[in-house]
């Protein structure tokens, strides 16, 4: 099995490449391959526990009706998964970008590193892959 | 790593694996023509090259959409796959697409960093 890590730096709720990070973090647990997420900039805020469902007045829907997905309970999904699947995963905010966006409280198995974290990721992976934001 | 990822061609020179992703459409940048330069590029010189388009970037692929430098894409020596879970967001079947872009899930991008190759977003 290999080990592939995926640099993120889109914020939540504003990009199409945030699914397409997941997707890819999914398929590659399903493989049995390692996996080393590193967020950066706004992409650490993926995994903010504060992040809140809400209704939509405009269609009338409630919570529960809405049931708006939040990236954090994909990250708890993804982390669950890898460990039901006995695969690693690491999900890792640099710790700097988590400070400047004051979003220090995040789900658990979120650890907190800096670019040398992200940089011993790549040199111990097979494969690299850094989505940026532009 | 750059065990696996390199073989060396005929004129040893070094040969490699590229994945590329497009997430874009060629209306939305002007950079996108660059990155199919760049695609074509790395193939004509011994690359072994797969170009992914994603998001967006699969509106490309369709049969009627007018954009000369993905034709030429397609005519040079890159394997070029569209995300099936992007086409079926766009409600863009298998048959609309261009004659040689193949509908591919994104496994196909995980087996290629885990056999190593370089891969670059756009």
């Amino acid at each position: 099995m290999a080990t592939i890590t995926i640099g993120i730096m889109d914020p939540p709720y504003e990009s199409a490449n945030t699914p397409t990070a997941f997707r890819m973090v999914d398929a590659a647990l399903r493989k049995g391959h390692a996996v080393n997420v590193f967020c950066y900039e706004g992409a650490t805020a993926l995994g903010f526990a504060g992040q809140k469902q809400h209704p939509n007045a405009v269609h009338g829907a409630s919570i529960e009706e809405e049931d708006h997905p939040n990236p954090k309970e994909w990250i708890k999904a993804l982390l669950a998964f890898a460990a039901q699947r006995q695969v690693k995963l690491v999900w890792c905010n640099c710790g700097m970008c988590v400070d400047e966006r004051g979003v220090e409280d995040q789900v658990p198995g979120v650890c907190r590193g800096s670019p040398v974290d992200a940089w011993k990721y790549c040199e111990g992976s097979d494969g690299v892959l850094l989505i940026g934001t532009e | 790593m750059e065990s696996e990822s390199y073989s060396v061609g005929k004129e040893g020179t070094s040969m490699s694996k590229y994945v590329l992703m497009q997430s874009k459409s060629p209306w939305e940048s002007g950079d996108v023509a660059q990155f199919y330069g760049l695609a074509r590029e790395l193939g004509k010189a011994g690359g072994e090259v797969t170009f992914f388009v994603v998001q967006n970037g699969v509106m490309a692929a369709r049969t009627g959409a007018q954009d000369t430098a993905f034709d030429q894409l397609l005519g040079a020596n890159v394997r070029v796959l569209a995300d099936d879970f992007s086409l079926r967001e766009r409600g863009i079947e298998a048959a609309a697409l261009k004659r040689g872009v193949a509908p591919g899930p994104i496994d196909e991008v995980v087996d290629l960093l885990a056999a190593g190759a370089k891969a670059l977003w756009h």
